[in-house]
C-alpha cells in the first residue's frame, strides 16, 4: 500500500496519544498495516507530546519533511511542528490557543494565529482549521478534542480508513458515560473538515 | 481478566512495545518479576503489577535495580523463570552485580530488560549498554518491532536456561514506545517453586571459586557465538554488491530507506538481532560478498568496531563506514530521514526524500518547556527555601519531577548527576565552599540511593539541609509505589517504611516533618534549618495531586481567582511560584479555573489576600 505519514502534535493533556492509539486500533480493525509511536515520562508534565501514525512501513516516526498529514491540537504547536511538512501535507489544526506558562512569565510572546494560519495555508496543500475545543464542548464534552481531531482526520479523506471504521473503534474503547459525546464529537470533526 | 493474560494463541493487538514485552514473559511462564521503574521500560513492570495476583507470579518494585537484579537472580538460580527490567543508567546500579552472576550463571531462565534511551528523551545520559553485555560476558539480543519484542522475550528465556547465563534483551526509547500489531503465542506453564541445591564451590565468588568461574563464562561464550551464528534472529537479507549492517530500531528505517530509494536488488543487508556473541562466520560470510560496507546503528559505533576488527583478522579488505563526518553521528538517535539521505549519498544514489516546508517565516514560538504541574508540593517548598535562603544557595538535586525545578524562576536545581547523587555531592560542596547548601531528593529516590550517602554526611559531620521531597509515590515514571507507600489501596500486601524514622536511624537529629502546602510552616522550617549547625532534613510532606486523584483521596478541587479590585499587581504569584495555572491577560493576573486544582500557595503568597476561592 501507499505510505502514509501523520503526525499528532499537542501539549500534555489534550489527548493526542490517545488519538493516535485509535487510529493504529482502527487501522488493525481494517487490516491496514500500521505502526504507532509515542513518548512518555518526561516528555508530558504540560511540555509538548509528539505522536505518529505510520501505515504501510516499518519506521515508527516521521522525519522532518515526511509528514502526509500534521494534525495540531494547538495552533502554535502547530507551527512549531511544521518543519514536518512538505507542500503536499494536509494540515489540521485546533485554532484554539493554550499559551505555555513561558508567556506569562514574559519569557516569549504568543504568535498571531491568524498570521500563523495564513503562513501554513501558503506552504501546503491544504489548512483544515477549526475550533476543537468549541467543537467538543457543544459535544458535551470539552475532553473530547481529540475525537474532533480525529473525525476532521477522517473526513479530509486523506487516509485510507472511513467513518464507520473509525466509530466502531470509539465505541468499542470508550467508557459508556462519555461514548455519546465522544461520537457526536468525531461528528462534528467530520463535518468541519468539509468546511473547511 | 488483563489483556495479556488471554490464553488465546493468534489473537491480534495492537500493543505498545513495552506491553509486548510483558505478553512474552507470560508466554515464557515467567515465575518472578522485579524492577525498579524507570522511562522508557516503567510499562513492562506496570503491566507486572496489574496482572501478578490474576497470572499466578511474583512481582515487585523493588528499592533499586541492584536488588531488583538480585532478587531476580536468586529466583533463577533456585530454578524458576525470573525477569529483572531496567532503564539504561539502572544498569549502572545494578552492574555490580551482574558482573560475578554472570560468572555464576542461572539455572532456570533468566532476562534482564535494559532499555537504552537515545536522545534522551527521559535520562540524564545516552550511554550505550552495548557495552554492558561485553563487559560482562552476557548474550544480548535486540528486537526490532512490537511483535519481536515479544517473540524475542520467549526465545531469550530458553537461550538463556539453554547457555544458564542471563540474557540481556536490549531495546530504545522508541522501541519501547512504538505501538505494532503483535500475535499472541501459547503461555507455558509456570513453574513458581523452586529449590535452592547447595554447592558453594559454585554459587560462593571467592577467588578461587572465581578462578574457575570465569574459565566456565567464556566456555559458554564459545557456546553463545554457536548459537548466535545459527540464530534466526541473524540474518543475511538479499545479494546485492552494497552492504548494511544494521540493529533495532534502525533497521526498520534501513527497510524503509531501500524501499524508498528503490535499491532492493543492489543491497545486502546484514541485520543482527542476536546482537552479542556477534556472529563471526555470517559476518565474514557478508563481507566476502560485498563492494562497500555501511554500518546503521545509534550511539556508539559498537558493531562497526567489531565487524572492523573481525575483517582484519580474516584479512578481508572492504570498506567498512558508519560513524564519520557526512555519515552518521553518535549522538542522540536516528531517524527514517537522516537513514534514507545517508545510505543515498553513500551509495552515491539520488535521495528521494521531500523537500520540508520552509519555516523561516514562523515567528520566534515561546518555549514549551515540562513543568511543574498545577499545586505540586515541590513548588511550595521551593519557595519556602528560597525566601529563606536566598537566590545564592547551592542546590543540589535529583532525578524526579522536581528537578523540573530548574527553570525560571524557581531555579533550585544547580547540579544533578544521577540517582543519589544529591546527598553526596552536597558533602563535597558544603566542604570545598563557604556556601549554604540546600539538597533535594524525592522519596523514591531517597530509598533507592539516598540512605548510605545520608549515612556518610553524618558520620563526616557535613553541614547543609536535606530536603525529602515526599510526594507519597514514584511520580515521574508514572506513580509507582516505593517502600515509604501504603500499598493498601491498590490491594498489595507490603510494610511501609517511614522516611522520619529512616533519617533519624541514620543518626539525623535535626529532622523536621512539614507540610510545605502551609507556606509560613515550609518558612519556619526552612529557617530552623538555616539556624542549626550541621547536618539537618526537611521531611517535605505532601501526596503528589495526580497521584492523589488517581487513589481517590484528592481534596475536592475548589478553584481560585484573582479579585482584580484588591490586585496591585506585585506578580508574586507569577514570579516566584510559576505555577501553570495562572496567566496575564491584557494586563491582568488570571487563573484558569480548569488547570487549578485550589492548593491554595498563591493565595498564601499574595501580599494583597487578592486570590480568592471561586464561590460555588
Amino acid at each position: 500500500m501507499e505510505t502514509k505519514r501523520i503526525v499528532f502534535v499537542g501539549v500534555g493533556g489534550q489527548g493526542n496519544l490517545l488519538a493516535s492509539r485509535l487510529l493504529g486500533e482502527a487501522c488493525l480493525a481494517a487490516g491496514i498495516p500500521a505502526v504507532v509511536s509515542e513518548i512518555h515520562g518526561m516528555a508530558q508534565r504540560g511540555g509538548i507530546v509528539e505522536s505518529a501514525v505510520v501505515m504501510g512501513a516499518s519506521s515508527p516516526i516521521v522525519s522532518e519533511g515526511e509528514a502526509d498529514v500534521l494534525i495540531g491540537f494547538e495552533p502554535s504547536e502547530t507551527l512549531r511542528a511544521l518543519n514536518k511538512c512538505n507542500k503536499n501535507t494536509v494540515v489540521i489544526t485546533n485554532i484554539h490557543p493554550l499559551p505555555p506558562f513561558t508567556v506569562a512569565i514574559g519569557q516569549g510572546v504568543y504568535p498571531d494565529i491568524g498570521k500563523g494560519l495564513d503562513l501554513i495555508r501558503d506552504n501546503v496543500r491544504s489548512l483544515i482549521a477549526l475550533d476543537g475545543d468549541e467543537l467538543a464542548a457543544k459535544a458535551g464534552n470539552p475532553l473530547s478534542l481529540n475525537m474532533v481531531m480525529l473525525g476532521a482526520l477522517v473526513g479530509s479523506k486523506v487516509i485510507p480508513l472511513d467513518e464507520d471504521t473509525l466509530k466502531e473503534t470509539i465505541s468499542k474503547t470508550t467508557k459508556q458515560a462519555f461514548l455519546d459525546s465522544n461520537l457526536k464529537a468525531f461528528d462534528s470533526g467530520v463535518a468541519a473538515s468539509r468546511i473547511g | 481478566m488483563h489483556k495479556l493474560l488471554i490464553d488465546s494463541p493468534d489473537e491480534e493487538m495492537l500493543l505498545l512495545g513495552n506491553d509486548a514485552i510483558a505478553r512474552g514473559a507470560i508466554e515464557a511462564g515467567i515465575a518472578v518479576a522485579t524492577c525498579y521503574p524507570g522511562t522508557p521500560s516503567s510499562e513492562i513492570p506496570d503491566n507486572f503489577f496489574a496482572m501478578f495476583r490474576e497470572g499466578g507470579f511474583y512481582f515487585e518494585y523493588s528499592t533499586n535495580e541492584k536488588v531488583a537484579l538480585e532478587v531476580a537472580a536468586g529466583a533463577a538460580i533456585s530454578g524458576i523463570r525470573s525477569m529483572c527490567t531496567m532503564k539504561h543508567v539502572g544498569m549502572n546500579v545494578a552492574s555490580d552485580t551482574l558482573m560475578t552472576l554472570a560468572y555464576l550463571g542461572v539455572n532456570a531462565g533468566m532476562v534482564i530488560i535494559n532499555a537504552d534511551d537515545p536522545l534522551m528523551f527521559s535520562s540524564q545520559n545516552e550511554q550505550d549498554n552495548r557495552y554492558y553485555a561485553r563487559l560482562s560476558g552476557l548474550p544480548m539480543m535486540e528486537p526490532i518491532n512490537a511483535q519481536e519484542m515479544k517473540d524475542m522475550t520467549v526465545a531469550a528465556f530458553d537461550l538463556s536456561e539453554q547457555l544458564k547465563l542471563p540474557v540481556v534483551l536490549r531495546t530504545t526509547t522508541r522501541l519501547n514506545h512504538m505501538r505494532g500489531v503483535v500475535k499472541f503465542g501459547q503461555i507455558r506453564q509456570i513453574k513458581s517453586k523452586g529449590f535452592f541445591k547447595k554447592d558453594p564451590f559454585h554459587y560462593v565468588a571467592l577467588p578461587a571459586v572465581s578462578r574457575n568461574l570465569h574459565k566456565v563464562l567464556l566456555e559458554k561464550y564459545d557456546q553463545a557465538l554457536e548459537l548466535s551464528e545459527n540464530s534466526e534472529y541473524n540474518q543475511i537479507i538479499g545479494n546485492g554488491k552494497w552492504g548494511i549492517v544494521t540493529n533495532g530500531v534502525s533497521m526498520d528505517y534501513v527497510q524503509d530507506a531501500v524501499n524508498d530509494l528503490g535499491i532492493g536488488d543492489k543491497v545486502t543487508i546484514l541485520r543482527l538481532g542476536f546482537s552479542y556473541p556477534m556472529p563471526e562466520n555470517m559476518i565474514v560470510k557478508f563481507l566476502t560478498n560485498v563492494e562497500k560496507v555501511l554500518v546503521v546503528e545509534e550511539l556508539e559505533p559498537v558493531m562497526e568496531n567489531d565487524i572492523r576488527s573481525i575483517a582484519q583478522a580474516k584479512e578481508i579488505v572492504v570498506p567498512i563506514k558508519g560513524k564519520e563526518k557526512g555519515l552518521f553521528s553518535r549522538l542522540y538517535e536516528f531517524d527514517p530521514g537522516m537513514v534514507r539521505g545517508t545510505i543515498a549519498s553513500y551509495f552515491g544514489v539520488p535521495d528521494t526524500s521531500p523537500k520540508p516546508v520552509d519555516v523561516t517565516g514562523i515567528p520566534d514560538l515561546p518555549g514549551r518547556p515540562p513543568n511543574l504541574c498545577a499545586g505540586c508540593p515541590h513548588r511550595a517548598m521551593y519557595y519556602a527555601i528560597k525566601q529563606v535562603y536566598g537566590p545564592d544557595a547551592v542546590h543540589p538535586s535529583d532525578i524526579g519531577c522536581y528537578t523540573l525545578g530548574i527553570l525560571p524562576p524557581l531555579k533550585m536545581a544547580d547540579i544533578v548527576i544521577c540517582m543519589g547523587a544529591s546527598i553526596g555531592t552536597s558533602c563535597g560542596i558544603s566542604k570545598a565552599t563557604d556556601q549554604k547548601v540546600v539538597s533535594f531528593i524525592g522519596d523514591s529516590t531517597f530509598f533507592h540511593a539516598g540512605i548510605p550517602a545520608l549515612i556518610n554526611a553524618v558520620h563526616n559531620n557535613h553541614k547543609f539541609t536535606l530536603v525529602i521531597l515526599d510526594n507519597g509515590t514514584t511520580a515521574m515514571t508514572g506513580n509507582q509505589p516505593h517502600p515509604g507507600v501504603d500499598t493498601t489501596p491498590m490491594g498489595v500486601d507490603t510494610t511501609q517504611i517511614s522516611i522520619e524514622s529512616l533519617v533519624r536511624g541514620c543518626g539525623v537529629e535535626h529532622v523536621q516533618v512539614v507540610n510545605p502546602m502551609q507556606v509560613k510552616k515550609g518558612i519556619e522550617a526552612a529557617q530552623a534549618s538555616k539556624d542549626f549547625d550541621g547536618i539537618s532534613v526537611i521531611i517535605s510532606k505532601e501526596l503528589c495531586p495526580l497521584y492523589a486523584r488517581s487513589i481517590k483521596k484528592a481534596k475536592k478541587v475548589r478553584p481560585f481567582y484573582v479579585n482584580q479590585d484588591k490586585c496591585k499587581q506585585h506578580l508574586d504569584c507569577i514570579n516566584l511560584l510559576a505555577c501553570p495555572a495562572m496567566y496575564i491577560d491584557d494586563g491582568k493576573t488570571m487563573i484558569n479555573e480548569v488547570l487549578c486544582i485550589g492548593c491554595t500557595v498563591c493565595a498564601q503568597v499574595c501580599p494583597e489576600n487578592a486570590i480568592l476561592p471561586l464561590k460555588k
